[in-house]
């Protein structure tokens, strides 16, 4: 689904940050991707997102077969791509349902699906809710406006369970929640997992991933992977910390 | 591959105008300058009564007396008065009695413009005043209002079937000298739409006149009187469009409203006079006085603009809170793109005990468009108990615009309460990212968060001109992102 090859990519400033990551995901995987701050992980999930104020140097990135770096950001979205931001932006006056529906509509006329009426939308909302446990009262208040941070990851949440995509990047969507909100978080993306889906995890600490079981934890250091393995990878990240990979990377 | 993205890069705007054609008919032209024989000619052609003359020609001394106002926030290039054409109306024998006697040609007009005129007013259940260039050409629902007693024609007509009440009224809330252009306008005033609303009666559909400039080097000047009676209500909508053309063309109105003891006018503007091309030619020159009298204790006035179009705003609409306990608002959306410059905002002069009034403006600039509120407060030494909300907010897109604020606050009395907030903050890269990644087009992102910062402005609308200021929002802005 996801092919990354030798990808490099800096910021306005010059400062390189990803140094050739090479990474690859198959439909019906969950990735985690670990490793200190300063690592490169955000700007992975900005880069494959279309955030501005990145350029890629070199390398590339197929998505389905095309190439996903040719794609506006908003093409990314309709073709099944999702970020869950690790700050969600607030937009003041703009009702978060109409927001959604706005943006289901526009990703299911891509799919050739019929759009939704305020109706039916509300409905299938509440269904969703319902599913994840989240609160109605997120689906009438402006987006993300006065939200709590643990409201704003649960409406992150609630918005990827909405749009159902392809291929779900979650930017440490898990920090700073506390275990209710956690749980949202993993129920949310275990609900989405299925043959056709993939997902990738981008987390500072492996309590999210004792929830949501990884096929692959890859560790990102400086720009580029340096290890991958199974789940028991992050455990022995977090009983020796990411010093050792310095080491490791030294050997 | 760059994905670093400018917010700044604007694209043509002209192309977003659709409403600027222009319609073959015969008109009958003034010769163009302006002098006392100008004035005559327009009374005469209208048929007007001595003392309407005489209120003209008074008005037109005191404006050769006076210079056209600079305090504003405006560069205006010099406007050459006698180049104009003060009167263009077009031909025709007589009067339309009903709507099949209208030109045909300017029927068409109309139904490009989509203003339900004949039928489908019925269906839209909106009385309209059409004012084309300088007279008013139909007016809809004439029958079925006036069996409630409510007045709704032309400005012309009422002169001639309703003096007593234009002579009663007119120039009663907005003085011939009040300002410079409001004295021209007094002096060469062509038509416009007049309503009133007797005692006691709710107007049962929104009345709705249209503006439109066709005829080219031609000003217009409309006027509008408005009376609630005591305990009336009505609502009322102004919509204006104009051929695109490569000139600038001057456009001078005046709007007076009356509210008797607890009547309420809520009057809306929806303004979109051709805004000019993207380099600034051509473009309506829009110098409007609209001010409401709150003449009775629990009246209340209501003003809601939205502002996309013309080269320059210069507009105030402004409440008299004269009788105890009336109630004053305004609601405003003002956008400015490309090289277009906007002074607007209202004056509330507080004059009655408890008198209250709320402002709230939404500014946007784009382009290097210049957006101004100016607004002033004034609590007069009787006034106790007033109080005013003001909020004011400024949205910038792009770093070559500006918008700035201006309130003035002039409170002579102890116990008012007086509000002021104003904020000022950029679209960011961050907002429209997030809208972008939820799937929606850099343009609809845009439009959503632009109707988001004027939503509070935007509900006052009615329901159909809400729909249709939303989408006027996102034409106004096309491709001023990037």
């Amino acid at each position: 689904m996801l092919e990354i090859t030798n990808l490099h990519a800096r910021l306005a400033d010059g400062r390189e940050i990803l140094k050739g990551v090479d990474l690859t995901v198959k439909a019906g995987e969950v990735h985690a991707i670990m490793g200190p701050n300063g690592s490169g992980k955000s700007t992975l999930a900005g880069v494959l997102a279309g955030r501005p104020g990145y350029e890629v140097t070199a390398g590339s990135v197929a998505y389905e077969g095309r190439d996903l770096l040719a794609l506006a950001p908003d093409e990314r979205a309709r073709e099944g791509l999702f970020l869950a931001f690790q700050y969600p932006v607030e937009i003041p006056g703009v009702n978060n349902m109409y927001f959604l529906r706005a943006a289901l509509n526009a990703v299911r006329r891509q799919r050739g699906e019929a759009e939704l009426d305020a109706g039916q939308f509300l409905k299938a909302a509440r269904a969703k809710l319902k599913l994840l446990d989240i609160g109605e009262d997120l689906l009438q208040r402006p987006v993300n406006v006065g939200f709590s941070g643990g409201e704003k990851k649960r409406n992150e949440i609630f918005q990827m369970a909405m749009l159902e995509p392809k291929l779900a990047i979650l930017d440490e969507t898990d920090s700073g929640l506390d275990i209710d909100a956690l749980r949202v978080v993993a129920n949310g993306v275990n609900k989405l997992r299925s043959p056709e889906r993939a997902a990738i995890l981008i987390t500072h600490y492996q309590r999210l991933l004792d929830y949501v079981v990884p096929d692959v934890v890859h560790v990102l250091s400086h720009g580029r992977i340096v290890r991958s393995g199974d789940k028991s990878l992050a455990t022995e990240l977090e009983c020796r910390g990411y010093a050792f990979l310095d080491d490791a990377a030294a050997e | 591959m760059s994905s670093v993205e400018a917010l700044d890069t604007i694209g043509p705007l002209g192309q977003g105008y659709k409403y600027g054609f222009v319609t073959a008919i015969d008109a009958e032209t003034a010769p163009p300058g302006l002098d006392e024989s100008t004035i005559r000619f327009i009374s005469a052609k209208k048929r007007e009564p001595d003392w309407l003359l005489d209120w003209r020609l008074q008005s037109f001394r005191a404006w050769q007396k006076m210079a056209q106002p600079e305090w504003a926030k405006l560069r205006i290039a010099p406007i050459d008065y006698q180049a104009a054409t003060y009167y263009s109306a077009p031909k025709k024998k007589e009067g339309p009695k009903s709507l099949d006697e209208v030109d045909p040609e300017l029927l068409k007009t109309y139904e490009k413009l989509g203003i339900p005129l004949g039928e489908r007013a019925a269906l839209a259940g909106v009385a309209v005043d059409a004012v084309f260039d300088s007279v008013s050409v139909a007016t809809t629902f004439k029958a079925q209002l006036a069996e409630l007693g409510i007045i709704f024609c032309s400005f012309g007509e009422a002169v001639q079937e309703h003096p007593e009440l234009v002579r009663k009224y007119l120039g009663t809330v907005v003085p011939q000298g009040d300002n410079f252009f409001a004295a021209l306008n007094s002096a060469v005033f062509s038509d416009g739409s007049f309503a009133y609303i007797p005692p006691g009666v709710r107007c049962p559909m929104e009345l709705s006149t249209y503006f439109r400039i066709n005829a080219a080097k031609t000003g217009q000047f409309e006027r509008t009187l408005l009376i609630a009676d005591k305990g009336a209500y009505v609502s009322y909508l102004e919509g204006c469009t104009a051929p695109q053309r490569d000139e600038n063309q001057l456009h001078a109105a005046v709007v007076e409203l009356v509210a008797l003891e607890g009547a309420e006018i809520k009057y809306a503007t929806v303004q979109n006079w051709y805004p000019g091309d993207a380099e600034g030619k051509g473009g309506i020159y829009n110098f409007v006085t609209k001010r409401g009298a709150c003449r009775g204790a629990k009246a209340k006035i209501s003003w809601t603009q939205v502002e996309t179009g013309s080269a320059i705003t210069w507009k105030y609409p402004s409440c008299i809170l004269e009788g105890d306990d009336s109630v004053g608002e305004f609601y405003s959306v003002a956008i400015t793109n490309n090289l277009q410059q906007a002074d607007t905002g209202t004056k509330m002069i507080h004059i009655g005990k408890n008198t209250r009034s709320t402002i709230i403006s939404k500014g946007i600039s784009a382009g290097r468009g210049q957006n101004t509120y100016r607004g002033l407060v004034r609590v007069q030494p009787k006034a106790q108990g007033a109080r005013n909300y003001t909020q004011c907010d400024s949205l910038l897109i792009g770093d070559r615009c500006g918008a700035h604020t201006v309130p003035y606050l002039e409170i002579r009395n102890p116990s008012a309460r007086v509000e002021h907030e104003a904020t000022t903050s950029k679209i960011s890269e961050d907002q429209l990212f997030y809208c972008r990644q939820r799937g929606l087009s850099q343009e609809d992102a845009l439009s959503l968060i632009v109707n988001g910062f004027c939503k509070e402005v935007l509900k006052e609308l009615p329901m159909e001109f809400a729909v249709e200021a939303q989408k006027l929002l996102a034409v106004s802005l096309e491709g001023s992102v990037g």
